[in-house]
């Protein structure tokens, strides 16, 4: 269909092209506009208010604010629930649906529900379903299913969003003249200065609102601020932008379109301006019922007639402005309805008077009248009001299909609040004011109280030249102050009704009698009024209902509105979407020199903290196979294994082994040059830590390696200590610096031997533990014999970039000898043979050197260590309740899973750390937590696997392989 | 976010930075009650009040100590902590002097 019935012609419609029209579908019904119309514009210009239903009863709702501050315009669209209609742009094929409906949007079924708000008084969920014990979770899926917003597409496909960082001298939010104003200012002094504007075109009030009875004004000021905004390089605009939240230190949370902006501003100045409030009365929520700033941004911004025949509500002068507009737009104006006893004189009422409009002094509006099915209005109630309140009882009924109301307006402050600004209640000025301003931060504009458009003007001026002051950027001519604050707030627009519907928070569908209700109910503090009757914790978040909540809540605790406050305020200022604060959803993983080997040679990797590691070297089905080889051939013959993720740390100087001796359990004071020494560290309260070994290469210089997740904890824990013991050594990560493999197996020492090497790799020239530098066919290494997986072995490291030749070299060199590569499983294997624990897998948070049976690697006579005095401390006055010990199980028996519990009697005294079905033992082996009487080889004790059955484990002396040592040593 | 002024590196982001609590005095290990050391190794005091707290620039693993008011959290002044640790410390031998223990 076509229609736009209440389509204006030009020159209303500033955001529209008529030369480019637009079909889109709303309920599944097609629509006509033009490119730059919102939904909510679209619909209205085809004479549609009904936008949605409300979050409880179902009420039909429409168009309130038009600028995205209320949830009436709520939205699905595909897969994108909660769309503002007032923001969405329209576009060709576009398909939106109501929300939180059954069945269609026109004939919701679940429309009864208001019938019995009667019985749905504040708080009735807490009321009517705590008791018996477990019925809220029958009824909370009813609930669910009754109230609510749009609806989550759990399939939904990632689209592409981004971040980015910026930074500003002076940012300032919000483009309306006071914005403008102090841009303008802000960039005269130089610097870089940001704008942010939500709107497609900048100037705010300017682009909608009225000004002056002849209504040139407005666009006059617009032209000569964009010429002045024009002549300045040094202002970046971000427009169709919106500021979500206002962090320490101006750190400024921006979305725009599918971007996420971090900005950093030295100084920024809120001009964000002051959102309209409602007028309360009996039936102010239905469609056909909107604010004045509304209709205006109806006529100017989209070129639509909001109604036929209009009243208007005011309790300010400005709301003679609206009603102008009205005229001018074509609109039949029924009355000009004032709350004050006495009509302004000012030029717009005089205007108004002379085309004929009846002005209604000392009136309200008492009830709207609905149409049929509420979705719409037919006609106003008015009465003589008395101002607080009440009206005289001699209702008049007065015929339109639209109400407009200008009652007042609060300031959009909440982006100060985030960041630990105030905004109190003043009596003088009825409505909340900027009470505190945060550090680096200004108020300007009709959000610091100031109306008046040149009053606005100049206090964005003022704004801008002390925050660009304060940024240190030359200013001079300090420009004139503003006057004081003003209000365009009436005391008391609130007309409670005896059939209720007085709606206060229109998200939440509370009414004057909820918030009464709650006060009575003994939440008399305005904090506790909002959580039990949720006004407020909508998506608007109180932008059109703090106000007069906080009014009704004063009357009702008689505490009166002097000292009253906003509630807390917390980021977001408007709902973020997830997509926007994941970004692209960067996972960095770290690959080591060898990686390509690794998947050339068809390893499956895992991770390793940051790293990726190969876990074994074959296709998945094979896994198993594959681990009991690899490890086969490290025992039988030689394998080699990728170990660069071991962290690597350089300690050098007079005190190197002093930092050692304190940092670790062992000693290293006496460690001759060339040998190396297990390390273990306990922290501050005795845990242990981490592990490693230290090589000692020269009196001064030790490298020392550490486990792949610790060893970044591991330097920056040095570093902190000896910011205060300040011992001569230089400590160094050279983690990333070194690559390391790993070469282990009876045949190693041949491999190495059939390379051109400068040292003797004899068993007498270079023996277990020792640690030797040199070069393997002129590749720079350093060789560590150590023997974490029991069998003669080499640990050589080398500088990362030549990782990968050595790996080929050595792969080649073993060729011949059976060599293969192993992976992280199969050394888990073949340590546990071997019965070397892995911090933080056979070890936990409380783990002291004694429970875990390592009570060799502490030096008895060093004067200290972190942990030491923590340990003896735990060992004087409690002794040990559980400890780590070797065990066999029962020929057949199933694998128990690490963290299977070790029960004794009824107590859970322990848990299953490791178990391995070993080649090389021949049956199961594993590591756990026992009870210390249970502890002895011999003992038995039970654990209780995933099935729920028991098994018994016999305690076994470790090693389990190669008792003696003898293969590692050869 | 915050803005940390990190005495090596200039104002970063507090994200760059590790917190590594309050500076405080390490009772003498060797002589202290076990009650001493508890409160040392556990105990935070938690005052309203302008403390000393080792923080880490964690790109570069400097730390240093920062001077912030708990109450406004406004750090008030950033420095090395060299300025605070100015000589060596050493830990008392024990009571007999013997060889150091070890593998």
């Amino acid at each position: 269909m076509s229609g736009q019935s209440h389509r204006l012609p030009a020159p209303a419609g500033l955001l529209i092209d008529r030369d480019t029209p637009v079909s889109f579908r709303f309920e599944g019904r097609r629509y006509d506009g033009f490119a730059g119309d919102t939904l909510a514009s679209a619909l209205a210009a085809n004479g549609e208010l009904l936008l949605s239903r409300s979050f409880k009863y179902h009420r039909p709702r429409g168009p309130l604010t038009m600028a995205g501050l209320d949830a009436n315009s709520y939205v699905q669209v595909g897969d994108a629930p909660n769309m503002q209609a007032d923001r969405l742009p329209i576009r060709d094929g576009l398909s939106a649906k109501a929300i939180n409906v059954k069945g269609s949007l026109r004939n919701d079924r679940d429309r009864w529900i208001e019938q019995i708000s009667a019985f749905l008084p504040v708080g009735f969920y807490y009321k009517a379903f705590f008791r018996p014990r477990g019925i809220w979770n029958y009824w909370e899926k009813i609930i669910r299913a009754k109230a609510g917003l749009g609806v989550i597409d759990l399939k939904t496909p990632h689209d592409y969003h981004d971040k980015a960082y910026m930074f500003a001298d002076v940012a300032v939010v919000g483009g309306g003249p006071a914005g403008l104003g102090a841009a303008i200012e802000a960039a005269k002094a130089g610097g870089e200065v940001v704008l942010i504007d939500e709107n497609a075109r900048l100037g705010g009030a300017l682009t909608y609102a009225r000004f002056d009875a002849a209504g040139k004004r407005a666009g006059a000021l617009m032209a000569s601020l964009r010429e002045e905004l024009a002549a300045r390089d040094n202002v970046t605009v971000l427009d169709e932008a919106t500021c979500t939240g206002w962090f320490a230190d101006n750190w400024l949370a921006v979305v725009r379109g599918n971007r996420f902006i971090k900005l950093r501003a030295k100084q920024a100045v809120l001009a964000s301006g002051a959102v309209e409030q409602p007028m309360v009365f009996h039936n102010n929520d239905l469609p056909g019922v909107m604010l004045g700033t509304a209709a205006q941004r109806l006529i100017r911004l989209y070129g639509v007639k909001p109604g036929k025949r209009a009243l208007v509500a005011t309790g300010n002068d400005a709301g003679y402005g609206v009603a102008l507009d009205l005229l001018e737009a074509g609109v039949e104006l029924a009355a000009v309805v004032d709350l004050r006893s006495e009509a302004p004189a000012g030029p717009w009422s005089v205007a108004l008077r002379e085309k004929g409009v009846g002005i209604v002094a000392g009136h309200t509006v008492w009830e709207a009248v609905p149409g049929p099915g509420k979705r719409s209005i037919v006609g106003a109630v008015i009465d003589a009001a008395s101002g607080d309140g009440k009206v005289a009882g001699k209702p008049d009924r007065i015929d339109c299909d639209l109400i407009v109301t200008s009652v007042g307006t609060s300031p959009l402050g909440q982006l100060l609040c985030h960041s630990g600004g105030r905004m109190v209640y003043d009596e003088a000025l009825h409505g909340f004011v900027v009470d505190t301003l945060p550090k680096g931060a200004f108020a300007a504009g009709s959000v610091n109280g100031r109306h008046d458009v040149d009053a606005v003007l100049a206090d964005g001026r003022r704004a801008g030249w002390e925050a660009a002051r304060a940024a240190g950027l030359a200013t001079d001519g300090e420009p004139p102050q503003p006057g004081p604050r003003d209000s365009l707030n009436h005391p008391w627009p609130i007309f409670p009704h005896p059939k209720g519907k007085d709606f206060v928070d229109f998200d939440e569908d509370q009414t004057v009698r909820d918030l009464e209700n709650a006060v009575a109910d003994g939440f008399e503090d305005i904090e506790l009024v909002k959580r039990y009757t949720t006004t407020g914790m909508g998506p608007s978040q109180g932008r059109h209902s703090a106000l007069n909540a906080v009014r009704i809540t004063a009357k009702a605790n008689g505490r009166g509105l002097p000292g009253a406050v906003v509630t807390t305020q917390r980021p977001p200022f408007k709902p973020e979407s997830f997509a926007h604060l994941a970004g692209r959803g960067f996972e960095p993983v770290r690959h080591t020199a060898m990686h390509h080997r690794h998947l050339e040679l068809g390893a499956q990797m895992m991770p390793a903290g940051l790293w990726l590691r190969p876990a074994y070297y074959s296709p998945e089905a094979q896994r198993e196979q594959a681990i009991r080889e690899e490890a086969t051939a490290v025992r039988q013959n030689v394998g080699l294994i990728d170990v660069s993720t071991l962290g690597g740390l350089e300690l050098r100087g007079p005190d190197a082994a002093e930092m050692l001796n304190r940092m670790y359990t062992f000693a290293y004071a006496k460690q001759p040059v060339g040998r190396s020494r297990y390390l273990l560290m306990t922290d501050p309260t005795g845990a242990v830590v981490d592990d490693g070994v230290a090589c000692r290469f020269d009196e001064q210089h030790f490298y020392v390696t550490a486990t792949t997740g610790g060893v970044d904890a591991v330097y920056r824990s040095m570093l902190r200590w000896n910011a205060e013991w300040r011992l001569d050594v230089d400590i160094a990560n050279v983690t990333a610096a070194y690559a390391g493999m790993n070469i282990a197996g009876p045949m190693s020492r041949r491999v190495l031997q059939s390379l051109d090497c400068d040292l003797d790799l004899s068993a007498e020239g270079f023996p277990y533990m020792g640690v030797r530098e040199g070069h393997l066919n002129g590749i720079p290494v350093r060789l560590l014999r150590v023997g974490f997986v029991g069998e003669l072995g080499y640990e050589i490291h080398c500088p990362a970039s030549c990782g990968e030749a050595l790996w080929d070299l050595l792969m080649q060199a073993g060729a011949p000898f059976g060599i293969r590569p192993f992976g992280v499983e199969a050394q888990r294997m073949l340590r546990l043979e071997k019965g070397h624990i892995i911090i933080g897998q056979d070890t936990d948070g409380l783990t002291i050197p004694h429970e875990a049976d390592m009570v060799w690697a502490i030096a008895k006579k060093k004067p200290f260590f972190i942990g030491k005095r923590s340990i003896e401390a735990q060992m004087r006055n409690r002794p040990i309740e559980r400890k780590l010990v070797g065990f066999t199980l029962p020929p057949g028996s199933p694998l128990p899973f690490e963290c299977n519990l070790v029960i004794r009697g009824y107590d859970i005294v322990g848990r299953v750390t490791s178990a391995v079905d070993s080649p090389a033992c021949g049956g199961i082996v594993g590591l756990a937590y026992v009870h210390p009487d249970d502890a002895a080889p011999g003992g038995t004790f039970h654990i209780k696997l995933d099935d729920g059955k028991f098994v018994a484990g016999t305690v076994t002396a470790l090693p389990f392989y190669d008792p003696d040592n003898k293969r590692q040593e050869m | 976010m915050k803005i940390l002024n990190c005495p090596l590196n200039g104002p970063r982001n507090v994200q760059e930075f590790v917190y590594g609590g309050e500076v405080g005095e390490m009772p003498d290990p060797a002589t202290c009650t076990d009650a001493d050391w508890a409160d040392f190794i556990f105990l935070e005091e938690n005052r309203k009040a302008v403390i000393r707290e080792w923080w880490c620039h964690a790109p570069t693993n400097f730390w240093f100590i920062a001077e912030r008011d708990t109450a406004s959290d406004e750090v008030l002044r950033t420095y090395p902590a060299s300025e605070v640790y100015k000589e060596r410390r050493d830990f008392a031998a024990p009571p007999e002097e013997k060889k150091d223990g070890g593998a």
